[in-house]
């Protein structure tokens, strides 16, 4: 048999608790696995009573879905942790949003209702903002015309395994341009497939039709995630815990 | 402008790196202040890449020790890897801080500290990234004060071209009393440029200022007489010493970086010095006394520095922590404080000690358990009588067995190869004692799935320490004794598959050797190796080998020595070693005396227990031993 740590059990989750971030400025080059360790030292700091793992390696019951990729800024990044004793959601949203540098800040914090599904399931497109400094509309514009006329793009993706050849097209739910001073901005709504198309793989397949190169890097916000309806709109992927959210008791444990 | 922001040029060029979140700054508990705020702006380097660079103590102890000044300034910069250092040559931009990204080249001083020889060519590289001509003697004014420090600044010699000035011993008071100096000069209107403000610097207690000392040579190659050039400079230059650890509570605030490091805990050092007298340890013997931090202090260091950053484990760093005179009471008091917080508690490697398992277990209590390290160091009863660290083969192995009957499953061993009179049989030693450490901690344990793993490196005799005069072994020498040692251990594969055996090859410590007992010949080496690509030869993927040795061929004879008179030689009683003019207070008759007692294998007792054996540091240095107990106890934190 196994072996077991001595003691009792570690307390179990009472709460889950749904939280929206943003990775801003500078931390856009922070990693997935960055943003996972200073989020977990911040709820630390934060004092939130966490619920953990049981066994010789306890771990904080943190599940991350989808991270944006190394690089890539974002408005919308999602989590879900469980704590051992209630909370108040705004009041973990505070002092989250305190104990984690400035570049990252907590939009909103909810309880998981029950019965309203998993927060993963609410979400498989995400909303891009892809700043293209140095390109002009009047490229952008046909270049992303010509794009969302082929029915297949071909582009190399390097994945761990070398690159590899994947269609970025069918991902691509919709797009489109603007322009602000010496900078195009592309629009996109792109389906979470696998393989993942990403920003990159968007503008590799902007150079496979049109040509279109950029001359400095781009810059990617992900502005929104959720799900995509036959509409073409993405819901919040919070709606449901906020709508089925009951009159608030007042039993909260201050955080 | 100067202290403007490099950033926006910068970041371009971040986009098509590798883990571009090490050069952005912006850590937890990280300070910006602006520019024109303070008189004196001083850049910190730590010559290695940011996850090893970034949790180093020292850095981030005068990192804070000088921002708390109102009227100085400290940034943090570290080694560029080739991918943006390719791409900031190609786009112009300069060696920068991470914390405001200001070019290095606009601050007043550059501190580098070097915890390892390894890390010069990283200099070199840095300073030309910067724009900061490498040679101290081509830099003017306008160009930062190159400043070393850290343990192998006791042996600068070797980089005495290229460093401005070199600080012995603990930096806490000397960088206050460098900015005092540099405030002064530049509020003068900087009188008598460059030349004399280093001529002021080197005026400051534990400042070497290399280019006020000239070195002459004698026929054989040795060291004929170093001179100091003018007469107001010191003509021994000795270290400093930080008295009283409590009053520097330094980090209060570490560092925590987003991007992954080599140490993912905060750390705090419960003692500095060590007088276990070990002989083969530079750290051992350049850092005496034993200054101790008070219980108390130590339970405030742990608190605040958890509350600010959120890290999981603290580790209670120092050179034999389980020396701390209220080390037990220590573990017990912070291990019932963090009870039911999944806060770990843990020590670096410890002597082999039945007493140190105890403590291990106290100290895990609330976190996780990962191993446990033990530091033998000698393979054979008889090597470690002549590197002075004591154990029987039955202590050891009691000791290791006890572990694995407390619930450890991985125990760590480090040791080390190529000591003074050793031979393959010492070596050999290390495999019969992993055997039976196996078997009989598989006993004890009624456990099939123990591990022990054997870590083992060449041995590097390093200056102020009895086995400054010793012949290294050779790359061929620690090689073979390698491979001997793997053989046995795997001869057995029925224990030899618990046990596991982690090495390095002896290269790279024949050129730690070189540049460690090296003289001011040895630079042009280095210059050499930079210029052909060499750098961060701390990583086995960029260090070349063939590069330091091609480099040593064509530098070195020109003054009728070569890498093994650096190296595999030994050395005379009267002959003038590089660093004798730079005093660690140890007397160096008493080193002899020590090196003679090694070769007889005579052991010596550490001073905090039996009287004073004068090795010349205390009153040389002015300082004493500060040991506990201090019958204090920690109280519970409050709960909110």
């Amino acid at each position: 048999m196994a072996r077991q740590p001595e003691g009792p059990p570690p307390p179990p989750t009472v709460q889950k608790l749904r939280i929206r971030y943003a990775k801003r400025g500078r931390l856009r080059f922070a990693s997935h696995r960055d943003l996972a360790r200073a989020l977990e030292r911040a709820l630390r700091r934060a004092q939130v009573p966490m619920a953990f793992s049981a066994g010789f390696s306890p771990h904080p019951k943190i599940s991350y879905i989808g991270a944006a990729p190394t690089g890539a800024a974002s408005e919308a990044e999602y989590l879900e942790i469980g704590v051992a004793i209630r909370c108040d959601p705004d009041a973990v949203r505070a002092a989250l949003d305190a104990a984690l540098p400035d570049d990252v800040a907590v939009l909103e914090v909810v309880e998981a209702q029950e019965g309203t599904g998993s927060l993963a399931e609410r979400i498989d497109t995400s909303v891009w903002r892809v700043e293209l400094p140095g390109v002009a509309l009047a490229d952008l514009q046909p270049a992303v015309e010509k794009f969302l006329a082929s029915e297949v793009v071909t582009v190399a993706k390097r994945t761990k395994n070398g690159l590899k050849d994947i269609d970025a097209r069918p991902a691509v739910a919709g797009a489109s341009a603007s322009g602000e001073a010496g900078c195009a901005i592309l629009h996109m709504v792109v389906r979470q497939v696998t393989p993942a198309v990403r920003p990159d793989d968007v503008l590799a397949a902007l150079a496979a039709v049109a040509d279109l190169r950029p001359p400095l890097p781009p810059r990617a916000v992900r502005e929104a995630q959720g799900r995509l309806d036959d509409t073409g709109t993405v819901a919040d992927p919070l709606g449901p815990d906020r709508a089925a959210r009951a009159p608030v008791p007042g039993e909260h444990a201050a955080v | 402008m100067t202290g403007e922001t490099l950033y926006p040029r910068l970041e371009p060029l971040l986009a098509q790196i590798q883990k571009p979140i090490q050069y952005v700054g912006g850590e937890l508990n990280a300070q910006l202040k602006p520019w024109e705020s303070v008189d004196v702006h001083w850049a910190l380097m730590y010559p290695d890449a940011y996850e090893v660079g970034l949790p180093n103590q020292g850095l981030m102890i005068l990192y804070e020790v000088l921002n708390e000044r109102p009227d100085a300034l400290a940034e943090r910069t570290y080694a560029v890897w080739p991918d943006l250092a390719a791409l900031m040559r190609e786009h112009g931009v300069g060696q920068f801080t991470v914390d405001g990204h200001r070019a290095v080249r606009d601050f007043d001083l550059l501190g580098v500290s070097f915890a390892t020889e390894l890390g010069y060519t990283n200099l070199l590289e840095a300073l030309d990234l910067a724009g900061v001509p490498i040679h101290a003697v081509d830099r003017d004014e306008t160009h930062p004060v190159v400043v070393a420090g850290g343990h192998a600044a006791f042996n600068p010699e070797p980089v005495s071209d290229f460093v401005d000035c070199a600080v012995l011993g603990d930096g806490e008071q000397a960088v206050g009393d460098i900015t005092d100096v540099v405030k002064a000069w530049k509020a003068q209107g900087r009188p008598g440029g460059r030349e004399e403000l280093l001529a002021r610097l080197a005026r400051v207690d534990g400042v070497y200022v290399p280019r006020f000392y000239a070195v002459s040579y004698g026929p054989d190659g040795t060291i004929a007489a170093v001179a100091r050039t003018r007469d107001d400079v010191p003509a021994k230059v000795g270290k400093r010493t930080v008295m009283d650890l409590d009053e520097w509570p330094y980090p209060k605030q570490p560092l925590v970086p987003l991007a992954e490091s080599v140490h993912e805990r905060m750390s705090v050092e419960i003692f500095r010095g060590c007088t276990r007298g070990c002989r083969f340890c530079q750290a051992g013997m350049i850092t005496r006394p034993v200054r101790e931090r008070t219980i108390t202090g130590i339970g405030s260091m742990v608190d605040a520095g958890l509350k600010a950053t959120g890290y999981e484990e603290v580790g209670l760093l120092s050179l034999s922590s389980a020396d701390h005179s209220e080390i037990g009471q220590l573990a017990k008091e912070l291990a019932d404080r963090y009870e039911g917080t999944n806060t770990g508690l843990s020590l670096p490697s410890t002597r082999v000690d039945a007493f140190n398992v105890t403590l291990a277990n106290e100290l895990s209590r609330n976190g996780r358990r990962s191993g446990l390290t033990f530091a033998p160091e000698g393979g054979s009863e008889r090597i470690r009588r002549v590197i002075n660290k004591t154990v029987s083969k039955e202590d050891l192995v009691r000791t290791v067995t006890t572990a694995y009957a407390n619930g450890w499953t991985q125990v760590k061993l480090y040791f080390m190869c190529g000591l003074p009179t050793e031979t393959d049989e010492d070596v050999l030693e290390i495999a019969e004692l992993a055997v039976e450490v196996i078997r009989a901690g598989r006993e004890a344990s009624g456990r099939k799935d123990i591990r022990c793993t054997v870590s083992i490196g060449g041995f590097v005799p390093k200056p102020h320490t009895p086995f400054q005069w010793a012949a290294q072994a050779s790359a061929e020498t620690i090689d073979h004794r390698l491979r001997v040692l793997r053989q046995a251990i795997n001869a057995d594969r029925r224990i030899g598959r618990s046990i596991g055996l982690r090495y390095h090859d002896g290269k790279p410590g024949v050129i730690e050797g070189l540049l460690s007992r090296g003289d001011r010949r040895v630079g042009r080496v280095i210059e050499r190796v930079w210029r052909e690509g060499g750098k961060f030869d701390g990583w086995s993927e960029h260090f070349s080998y063939d590069r330091w040795t091609q480099a040593a061929a064509a530098e070195l004879p020109a003054f009728g020595v070569d890498l093994d008179w650096f190296t595999t030689r030994e050395r005379t009683e009267h002959e003038v070693l590089p660093w004798d003019h730079l005093d660690s207070g140890l007397d160096k008759e008493w080193l002899w005396e020590d090196w003679q007692e090694a070769l007889s294998e005579e052991e010596v007792a550490d001073c905090r227990w039996t009287p004073c054996y004068d090795c010349g540091v205390c009153p040389t240095m002015g300082t004493e031993i500060q040991i506990g107990p201090t019958g204090r106890s920690l109280i519970p934190l409050t709960v909110v």
